[in-house]
């Protein structure tokens, strides 16, 4: 051991024993759940030799060969049937499209198939699938390939949806997800990839799931609650910031990490101790998640009665992505707009 | 085995088959409509001839010479005939209004069917559309199971929460909903055999309809890429709902239509036909050659559901001439009486059995209940603690009382 270490070890700081990219933790996670289990499979395009179009599967068909690591044509309909087929026989697939707007093209095997096919079976078949891929607003690729999904998909009953923000969410919810016995949607950035976040020395080792359905206060605070997740968070966390130091402004953020089952008990209880609420999101607006967290809060008397005031959400504009630059900053939330949110929620603006 | 033991076979198979050609000549066409010839065998197997098949780049295939004895015969007649009665009584319990919804029926297809699982083998599989009751029956439910899921009670398939689309056995993955989807999860439920280096096939089954479906094109590409052991199988029955093949098909040859898929073209109407072909076929992916498709050329009595009366685009003279000249069941009939390998009584006595069954089937189908109505919450997810479900109103969210079906049925005593 180091000297290095040696300190490290006796102060708190050696909590932190890493620093981990989003993509380095999902190669992990899966790098891990297919030595742990043979019957674990991961599908797609350019996944095995290519390395992965993001670089996310990087090395795993090399580690773990042809018969886990299969390479698909660009045929997202079909293999992802061929995906759920399998999951239907026992062996347990990460089924990764290339980007998330491709899985539109998969959308009736992943509801019809997939997430119905446990209930129409009275319990008699289920399905271990992981669907992943980067998903939601990416520079410069306009309107067909910057979409989020988590909507679409935390509509549906039968299917499991998780939205990462950091390394530590990528590896323990992925491996929760590899480890489900139910089809599981796992929405992942691209823009999230290379961002570093220091870890933990739990979150380094294989044993390390996180629960699914379980929300995490990424930050405690005592004026307003901002509920968020995924991506949408990284710009919610140096709002935070930013209200903090500029405003003082002490704001609680639950990252939700889990949008189905989604744990509104974490955030009611948030609510009731700050009274006030926001959601942050980059979807488009209309049936989003922030419109599900609104209308939740109004049902539940608690936390209805315990609000200041009503909830406001931050979202994506709601347009198809422009491809012009500035056209395409103003579609997506930024600190600003969330600091002047949180601002004008208060009353301090 | 001796090679002389090989040659005398050989030649026993050859003597055979000239008394088969010499049959065939002789033979004249009884007014069931006989369309394999037979020939005494020494023993109590009868070798008939079938329809050729037609083969698309193979260079041999299926034998038109296969034997039948009396015992397989006898089961082969029961199955058909099971499954007939099943689908005239769901047809009778959908006009009384005890089905609700959609109901396919299987009527004149029943060959297909009981022809593949007569060569199927522990560990193969079959995936189909929604015309699934007769699979549902041979894979291992009762008729009662079937009748019982169609009316929507406890006692079917799957307990009323699937209906006529949705039934399962461990061998079989449904019933499913969405035409042409089961065409590549076939192909995946193939692909865990591969992985697991099992000998079996995945059969996966859809119509003429479902032919026309792009997804047919991405599952046979990577079946072949991958080499994986599955039976596409066109049910071909000359109607995609209402509209006839010529008016949906580019090319009606639906055996060649996998391209790089090698294919055979086999008489859906001959059980002995449609066995040989799959026992055949069988045997080519066992040999890990990779997927084949096969066109059974079929028809349906019924129309594409029990909304449709089915002669809107086609004559009623045009089902009955199939019915007088092709049926599946009748022409088997006709050939394993005229073969001695069963008597007229015999088969009576197996159609009396056969209405007992479906009967007493009907009687529960009917009468017993319907699942309670914690079941609406059972079966969302495998494995996870209960979870709350919202109703109607907010008031009515529940935490699942019972995760599954099973643990329901069990509390209440119906396990």
């Amino acid at each position: 051991m180091s000297l290095r270490n040696l300190i490290h070890f006796s102060t708190k700081r050696c909590r932190f024993a890493s620093t981990l990219s989003v993509r380095e933790a999902l190669n992990m996670a899966m790098d891990e759940e297919l030595a742990r289990d043979k019957s674990v499979l991961l599908m797609g395009i350019e996944v095995g030799r290519y390395d992965g179009c993001y670089k996310v599967t990087k090395d795993l068909w090399k580690k773990h060969g042809d018969q886990q690591v299969i390479d698909t044509p660009i045929t997202e309909n079909g293999f992802a049937g061929v995906a759920i087929g399998a999951a239907f026989n026992g062996m347990r697939p990460i089924c990764e499209f290339m980007t998330m707007n491709f899985s539109m093209q998969a959308i009736d095997q992943i509801i019809n198939s997939a997430a119905k096919t446990y209930y129409m079976s009275a319990g008699r078949l289920n399905v271990p699938i992981v669907f992943r891929g980067p998903n939601g607003g990416t520079p410069g690729v306009s309107a067909q390939h910057s979409q989020d999904y988590s909507a679409w998909y935390a509509h549906c009953p039968g299917l499991k949806v998780l939205m990462p923000y950091d390394a530590e969410d990528a590896k323990g919810l992925l491996k929760a997800a590899v480890r489900d016995d139910n089809p599981v949607i796992f929405l992942e950035s691209e823009v999230m990839y290379p961002k570093e976040f220091e870890v933990s020395d739990e979150v380094m080792s294989p044993d390390f799931v996180l629960p699914i359905g379980k929300a995490k206060i990424q930050k405690s605070g005592t004026d307003l609650t901002i509920v968020s997740y995924g991506k949408a968070m990284h710009t919610v966390m140096e709002a935070a910031k930013v209200l903090k130091e500029n405003h003082n402004i002490d704001v609680e953020v639950v990252n939700l990490r889990s949008l189905r089952p989604l744990d509104f008990d974490t955030v009611a209880k948030s609510i009731r101790k700050t009274g006030h609420v926001i959601s942050v999101e980059e979807s488009w607006p209309v049936c989003g998640i922030g419109s599900e967290i609104a209308a939740r809060c109004m049902e539940d008397e608690k936390v209805f009665g315990a609000m200041k005031k009503p909830m406001m959400r931050v979202t994506g504009c709601d347009v198809p992505m422009p491809y012009s630059m500035p056209l395409e900053a103003k579609a997506l939330p930024v600190v600003d707009d969330v600091t002047d949110m949180v601002k004008k929620v208060l009353g301090k603006n | 085995m001796s090679i002389f033991g090989a040659l005398k076979i050989s030649l026993v198979e050859r003597i055979w088959a000239n008394m088969a050609l010499f049959a065939k000549q002789l033979q004249t066409i009884t007014a069931g409509g006989l369309r394999s010839q037979q020939v005494r065998m020494a023993s109590n197997e009868v070798s008939f001839h079938t329809k050729p098949y037609k083969l698309h780049k193979l260079d041999n295939g299926p034998n038109t010479s296969v034997t039948l004895n009396r015992d397989d015969a006898l089961s082969y007649y029961r199955q058909m005939q099971v499954i007939r009665r099943m689908e005239s009584a769901a047809g009778n319990l959908y006009k009384e209004k005890k089905i609700r919804g959609f109901c396919h029926l299987y009527s004149g297809q029943e060959a297909c069917a009981v022809g593949m699982k007569a060569a199927m083998v522990q560990g193969d599989a079959v995936i189909t559309a929604y015309r699934c009751h007769g699979w549902t029956y041979l894979l291992g439910s009762t008729v009662t199971q079937v009748l019982a899921e169609l009316t929507g009670r406890m006692a079917g398939n799957v307990h009323g929460k699937g209906g006529s689309m949705h039934m399962y056995t461990d061998s079989f993955y449904g019933g499913n909903g969405i035409v042409g989807a089961q065409q590549p999860l076939g192909a995946g439920v193939a692909l865990a055999m591969k992985y697991r280096e099992q000998k079996n096939v995945c059969v996966t089954l859809y119509g003429d309809g479902a032919a026309n479906q792009g997804q047919l094109f991405e599952a046979t590409n990577m079946a072949k890429l991958w080499d994986l052991p599955v039976l596409f199988v066109c049910e071909n029955n000359g109607f995609g709902m209402g509209t006839p093949v010529e008016r949906s098909s580019a090319s009606v040859e639906y055996y060649t239509r996998g391209d790089y898929v090698p294919g055979i073209w086999v008489d859906g109407m001959d059980v002995l036909a449609v066995r040989e072909a799959t026992r055949w076929a069988k045997e080519y992916c066992d040999s890990g050659k990779g997927p084949l498709m096969l066109e059974m050329a079929t028809y349906r009595y019924h129309g594409h559901s029990m909304s449709d009366p089915g002669t809107s685009y086609r004559t009623r003279d045009e089902i009955q001439e199939v019915r007088k000249t092709r049926d599946p069941i009748t022409g088997f009939k006709d050939r394993i009486i005229t073969a001695s390998l069963a008597t007229e009584e015999e088969l009576k006595a197996i159609d009396k059995e056969v209405r007992k069954e479906v009967d007493e089937a009907l009687k529960i189908a009917t009468t017993d209940g319907v699942l309670p109505p914690e079941a609406l919450y059972c079966d969302i997810y495998h494995n996870t603690p209960a979870q709350p479900v919202r109703g109607a109103l907010i008031e009515d969210t529940i935490v699942q009382p019972y995760k599954t079906s099973a643990d329901l049925l069990k509390a209440i005593g119906r396990a």
